[in-house]
């Protein structure tokens, strides 16, 4: 198993990067070609909603991002420290709700929806997101 | 990429062309000129997505704001997108209920003529 990990401030640019070093990462590791916009977009999705609950609870605190190669899978933990609760799925679309500022319920349905593997862990000390995705038993090692 | 925005009026419709990534960085700048043309009295946005290359929920939030703000004054705001990358998350997120996506500009034009 190899690990690469990443802290980063809460600042909206650097969302883009982590990105970048995730689908990098992911493709090195053997990641199909055809999953990779999934696992850009998963990743920004994790690491966005981490940005804005750190801006509102705790701005000087860093996000952590954790990539590993294990077991021929991709796994990727985006952890934060600030307080959630429990995230509700599947609720009615409700336009009139919705904020176009963060919609946080959206991002986490949208990492479901995209990675093969999600599981979310609120806590009143932060969020952790873990994702994975099936990597080639070929793939290069980290 | 960053985000290119620019704007055009044709006819009825005000067309925004977007270029490049809309996410938690870049969204604030799509909102700002949607907000911009509705204060100006755009209230039939057609939003042409064909050159954006990521998006993520929070330019789907700036969208769903945009369609409030149209909605608060009988208004529309419509996107053109092909790409399945992009409409993969429309479809995700259930929003392709809520927004009318057509596949070119022209195609969007037609059906807002026949709305009139």
């Amino acid at each position: 198993m190899a690990t690469v990990e990443l802290t980063f401030s809460a600042l909206p640019a650097h969302v883009r990067t982590a990105r970048l070093v995730a689908t990098a990462i992911a493709r090195r590791t053997g990641v199909e070609e055809s999953l990779l916009d999934e696992v850009r977009l998963a990743v920004g999705e994790a690491c966005s909603r981490a940005v804005e609950a750190h801006r509102a609870h705790c701005p000087g605190e860093p996000i952590r991002i954790e990539l590993k190669d294990d077991s021929g899978r991709f796994e990727v933990t985006v952890s934060d420290l600030a307080p959630s609760d429990e995230i509700k799925q599947e609720q009615p679309l409700d336009l009139g709700a919705l904020s176009d500022s963060f919609m946080s319920g959206f991002g986490i349905a949208v990492i479901a929806g995209l990675a093969d593997d999600v599981e979310v862990f609120p806590s009143p000390k932060g969020m952790r997101i873990r994702m994975s995705w099936p990597a080639a038993p070929n793939g290069h090692v980290i | 990429m960053d985000l290119k925005l620019d704007h055009h009026q044709d006819d009825r419709l005000t067309i925004v062309e977007v270029e490049g990534e809309i996410d938690v960085y870049t969204a604030p700048r799509l909102r700002e000129l949607l907000i911009d043309l509705v204060n100006k009295g755009s209230y039939h946005l057609l939003v042409n997505m064909e050159k954006v290359d990521f998006l993520d929920s929070t330019g789907l939030g700036v969208l769903v704001g945009g369609l409030k703000r149209v909605r608060a004054h009988d208004g529309s705001l419509e996107l053109v997108c092909t790409q399945e990358r992009i409409l993969k998350i429309f479809r995700i997120t259930g929003l392709t209920k809520v927004f009318g996506i057509y596949a070119s500009v022209d195609e969007a034009k037609e059906a807002h003529g026949r709305d009139k």
